[in-house]
Parts: C-alpha cells; structure tokens; sequence
C-alpha cells in the first residue's frame, strides 16, 4: 500500500513540470510584456522613459535572458518563496491576490461539495431500490433539469426574484454595512447567512450528476450475485445495501473526487462572476482579460498541479476502497 | 410424518412470474420432502423451475415472481428435540419475505450455495469477514470467537492456510477455492438444510469431483439435508440418495436413485439417461462419430400453458385425445416411485373416464 502511494506520487512530478513548462509556453505568447506595460504606463502618466531605462527594467524583471533562464528563474521563484510574480493589473504580488480569495474559495468549493454527496448518495441508493416507482420519476425528472440548468442562470433568476419580488439583495458574501469591518461574531453570521446561495447554486450540477451515476452503479450491482447471497445469509435489507452494493458503487464518486480540486477553482467561475464573490476564480479571469500574464500563469500552474494532486488523492481513496486495485488484481469473472 | 424423519416437506408449491407477456408458471404444483441426513437431487433443463424451487424456499424470489399457493413446512427443531410442538413447525410461504422470521431461518437453518463461485462473494470485502457476518448475525459471538469460527469453517473445507485465507480477497483465489469457501460460509451456522443450486457448474471437473467428495463429507458430519440442484445426471448419479425430475415446473418422477436409472419410467427421464453423451458410445471402433441422442423439439415458450401433459409436443409416447386433453395426475406406479404420466394410468378405460370428467 505504502509502496503504492510513493509510487504514484513520484509519477506526479513529471506531469506538474510539464504542466509548468507548458504554461510557461503560454503566458509568453502573447506579444508584449511586463515591462512594455510599464513603460507605457509611465509615458501615459507623462514620464518619459528613456532606453537605459527600460533596459534596466528589462534586467530588473531578466526579461533580457534566455527563454529557458527565464522558466527556471519564474518556476524557481514559485517553488522556493511562493512568489508567482506581480500583477500589473491589482498593482500587488499575484500570490497575495490570491490568498486573500483562497479561503472563501476553499470554503464555498467544499462546502457544496459535501452538500452533493449528502444528498446525492443516498438519494441516488434510494432511487436505485425504488426503480421505476413515482419517486424514481420524480428525481429522475428534477436531475435532468439540475443537470440542463446552468448554474449562473439559475443565479441570476434567484437575484433577480429576489430582487423585484421581495427587495432582498442577492450576492457577495457580505452585506454592505459589514464589508469592510474586520471579523467578529456578527460578521461571521452575516458570512452565513449569504453563504448558502452560492453553496446550493454551485452544489446543483454536481448533485444531479451524481445521483445519475449513482443510481445506475447501484441497479448494475444490486443484480449481482453476491447481493443474493448475502440475503440468503439472513442480512436485513439495509445491512445489505451499506456492506455491500453500496461498497462497489461509491467507487466512481471517489474516482470523482480528482475534480474537485480544480474545480474549486474553476468550476463555478461563472456563478461566483455573476454572485460578485471574493473569491479565486474571477480575480484570475479578469487578469486572463486583462492580459496580466503573471497573474494567469498563475492561474493556470495551480488548476492543473490541483488536478494532479486530487488525482493522486482520489487514487489513493480508491486503493484504500477497493483492494483490487491495491494488488492490482484483474478480475477473471 | 413424524419431525424425525422430515426436515422439509414442499406441497402443492407454485411460483409464478408476472411479466408484460403473461404469466410465467416457473414452479407449478411441486411436491417434495427433505429427509436430515440425506440428499435430494433436483435434475431438469434449463428453465424447468429447479432453481425457483430451491429460491422459493428461502423466499429469495425476485420481482416480479411471487408465490401463488402452495406450502412449504420447515420442522424448526427436527435435530433439537424429538417431541416437535406446533410453533415449531413453520409454513415459509406465509412468512413475509425479509420479515425477522425469515431471515432468522435463512443462513442459519437453510443455507444456500449458488452457481457461480466467482460472483457469490463481494470483491472489496476479506472473505473472513463475509463469512463472520453470517456467524455474529446468528449467534451471540464475540468478534474474536467469529474470527476463529470462520477460520475453523476454512478448514474444513480443506482450503490450505485457513489462517492467511481468512484475510485474503475472493480475487486472490482461485474458482475451486472460493467455491470452497462460499461452502464454507454457507455452513457456518450449521445449517439443517443446504440448498445447493448448481454448485459445481462452473468448476471444472477435477475441482468437481473435490468439492463433491467435500460435500458428501460435510454431510456425513453434520447430518445435514442437501437439496441438490443440477442438470447434470453423473452428478446426481454421484450425490443423491433420492431425484426429482422437473419439467416445465412440474414434478415428472420421484424415486430412489437405483429406481431412476434402472427403471426410469416418465418419457422425459428415459429421454434425459439416453441424451448423456457415453465415451464408448460416442467413439466407435471404425473411428466415426454417432450422433448424440437429442430430445426432439424444444422447450415450449413459458407464457403459454400447454393443455394436457406438458411434455406430450415431445413425447414419443404420445397418446392423440388423451395427453393432449388430460393434465396426468401424480401416479404411484411402483412403492415409492411416482410419476406424472398417463403410460401409467391404472387402465386407459380410466384415463378416458377423466378425460370425459373434465371435458
């Protein structure tokens, strides 16, 4: 088992430093850089810029050193001071943008994450026992349209309902007379009291498409002998159902696990867009828009080294699940 | 019949499957009775209502297959007290099915072993914890007791290493070991009665004749009833003391195991003992093949109902007006050997006077 894990750890390192090299590849693409946006910053503001100094900037940023140099010196910077470079367009280093939104974001992210699986696991079990009844229908219906909707539209019917119809402002994650206070009890409960839209809102997509995949795993396992024989055993309905087919079907959902990562950061940017939230995911769009390239490399270094980490993370659940993969077992039957 | 000598008794059973092209009568009036210490062989093809039988009684019929009528009596105390009182004699088809009464009964009084060692066992658990959960679930036993129950039961299926085996995954075994320790799990209550349904199907034949050999033993400890499911007559020729042989979920013949292969009476029994292929039979001495003796036709399609005996499309005895009119009534032809069969008939003239009755 240990012997699993370190090896697929050690296979992670070079997919993160290719995933590093690419995105490397990718904010040096487009023409410009930091210095010319500062240069013509300068000249906007009326300063004239002469070519020593620009070339000083050039040396200052070792923007005049090779392509490789410069990788080994951006990637180096990363690793050893956590330092992604500055963003041109906050005007702070890009590692203090975005720790400042970390926190809601892992928040918010795990928040509906747990939410999914509450409700969707045993709703998803439940369905499968009940197959072709009024409430498979039903959930069978309602999971369709949560997996139709897109989460940003259904925000903004919530907003715009709550709104015209009964004057409640929806949005951000703290009311106006709080949003520059520092922290205290009262801030916290108002951090509450509008957390839960965009958990419910981010969580909708995800619960209806796992309740689909649990309810299909369940009906593929509870035909299987073994669920026979565990009756015949004398179990009861439901010690049946948690020792056993439930056992076999949680398996994609744990495999499902490697998105969550990424998708803390990415997955519900347009929700939070559209809710105005202080968190991750817009900050890094509006740099992407506004050609703030140490700012989306960033962004796009730490959502592909997440999926590299919940790979290994979901990996190792499922080998402490499902022993087949951990003495790599073919199953012959 | 006296508690002593019956462990089970199946009356009149009939199973039916109602699916949206009609009625499946999988199990339609069978009788049987199931000595301790002996083994009933059940033999048929394919869809005669062997298997449904042996799921009937434990109440494990799936949807949409329901019991329609019919008994099945279960003497609870056969083996525990001579004198049986009338609590202990319990009618399974009126227990509802996952009730605490049954499942009380299931695991512990009746067993089951299915056909496919391979699937019988969830892959993600220890194969001592499957078997444990039988025991704690039935008695009141420690974790620890359980633990050396199961590890007791392993070897005496003769699985080597019952120690390490009980920490083993069913995929880290092969098909005959974990046939021998589905056996295993099945018998770790002591059960009165073990139902196995095709237990050697799927093992080959040295495995077979093994796990055959272990059964029989097991039987000799245990003064288990085996009910013994197959479609495979060396098997039962091996393994029963007494054969039902099922057609179309019916009963045909039932007698001893000499009577049914020296003196098979029923069409369909003699139809079966002629389908075995026979190596000296099959390779002649000028090196030609001879061609296998089939059943001719098939198995009629299972929503209709066939009037008259069900095997007569079949039958090389068919009689015009009569097997075709008159549903054959349960015959004793010889002491202890019944059979459903109008060849049989105290006299034609009686048959006929049936026929009439009925029309």
């Amino acid at each position: 088992m240990l012997a699993y894990i370190i090896r697929r750890i050690l296979r992670a390192f070079p997919q993160i430093i290719l995933i590093s090299i690419l995105t490397f590849i990718i904010i040096q693409l487009p023409p410009g850089d930091l210095v010319t946006q500062q240069i013509l910053n300068l000249q906007a503001s009326g300063v004239e810029v002469s070519q020593q100094h620009a070339e000083m900037l050039m040396r200052q940023y070792g923007l005049d050193r090779p392509m490789h140099e410069r990788y080994l010196l951006w990637i180096g910077n990363i690793v050893t001071r956590f330092d992604f470079g500055y963003s041109y367009a906050w005007q702070k280093p890009v590692a203090e943008v975005i720790m400042d939104r970390m926190g809601y974001t892992f928040a918010i992210a795990l928040l509906s994450a747990i939410l999914t699986w509450v409700v969707a696991i045993p709703v998803g079990i439940f369905v499968a026992v009940k197959q072709y009844s009024i409430t498979d229908y039903f959930v069978t219906f309602m999971t369709f349209i949560g997996m139709a909707v897109p989460g940003f539209f259904l925000a903004m019917v919530i907003m715009y309902v709550a709104l015209t119809r009964f004057g409640i402002r929806v949005g951000g994650l703290f009311s106006p007379e709080y949003m520059v206070q520092p922290w205290s009890w009262g801030k916290f409960l108002d951090l509450l009291s509008n957390l839960w839209l965009p958990v419910v809102l981010l969580g909708i997509g995800g619960t209806a498409g796992t309740i689909r995949t649990m309810r299909a795993m369940m009906l593929d396992e509870l035909r299987k002998l073994y669920v026979t024989v565990a009756r015949a055993k004398g179990l009861s309905e439901t010690q049946i159902l948690v020792r056993y087919p439930v056992r076999v079907a949680i398996n994609p959902i744990i495999s499902g696990l490697m998105w969550l990562l990424p998708w803390l950061f990415s997955g519900g940017l347009l929700v939070e867009i559209v809710l105005n939230l202080p968190t991750a995911g817009p900050a890094l769009y509006s740099a992407l828009l506004a050609q703030d390239m140490h700012m989306a490399g960033a962004y796009i270094l730490i959502v592909g080294a997440l999926t590299i980490v919940s790979a290994i993370f979901s990996d190792i659940l499922l080998a402490v699940s499902d022993p087949r993969i951990r003495f790599g077992a073919v199953e012959g039957a | 019949m006296s508690g002593n000598e019956v462990i089970a008794e199946v009356k009149n059973l009939r199973t039916y499957f109602h699916v949206p092209e009609g009625v499946v009568r999988a199990v339609d009036g069978v009788d049987l009775v199931i000595k301790p210490g002996r083994t009933l062989g059940v033999v048929g093809e394919s869809g005669c209502g062997k298997s449904v039988t042996a799921l009937s009684l434990m109440r494990l019929v799936p949807s949409p297959g329901r019991i329609e009528g019919g008994e099945i009596i279960y003497y609870q105390s056969v083996r525990e007290t001579s004198a049986s009182s009338l609590s202990d004699i319990i009618d399974i088809t009126r227990l509802k099915p996952n009730s605490r009464e049954i499942r009380a009964i299931r695991g512990n009084h009746i067993s089951m072993v299915f056909q496919e060692p391979m699937a019988a066992m969830l892959p993600v658990r220890t194969v001592g914890s499957q078997i444990m959960e039988a025991i704690t679930l039935h008695q009141n036993v420690s974790h620890q007791e359980a633990r050396e129950r199961a590890i007791e039961m392993l070897a005496r299926v003769n699985l080597p290493n019952p120690d390490r085996i009980v920490d083993n995954y069913p995929f880290q075994l092969s098909g005959g070991m974990r046939q021998r320790a589905v056996i295993a799990m099945a018998l770790s209550c002591n059960p009165h009665l073990l139902i196995a349904d095709e237990p050697t199907t799927a093992l080959d034949v040295t495995t077979e004749a093994q796990i055959l050999d272990l059964m029989r033993k097991l039987q000799a400890d245990y003064n288990m009833a085996i009910m013994f499911i197959t479609h495979n007559l060396g098997v039962i020729a091996e393994m029963a003391d007494e054969v039902a042989v099922m057609y179309l979920g019916k009963v045909v013949e039932q007698t001893d195991i000499r009577s049914i292969f020296i003196n098979p009476l029923h069409p369909y029994t003699q139809a079966l003992l002629r389908s075995i292929p026979q190596l000296d039979d099959v390779m002649t001495r000028s090196g030609e093949r001879r061609q296998l003796h089939t059943i001719k036709g098939m198995v009629p399609d299972p929503y209709t109902v066939l009037k008259g005996c069900p095997f007569h499309p079949r039958c090389p005895h068919f009689m015009s007006e009569v097997c075709d009119q008159v549903v054959p009534e349960v015959i004793e032809a010889e002491p202890d050997h019944i059979v459903r069969c109008h060849l049989y008939a105290p006299s034609p003239e009686e048959a006929q006077t049936r026929k009439e009755a009925m029309l």
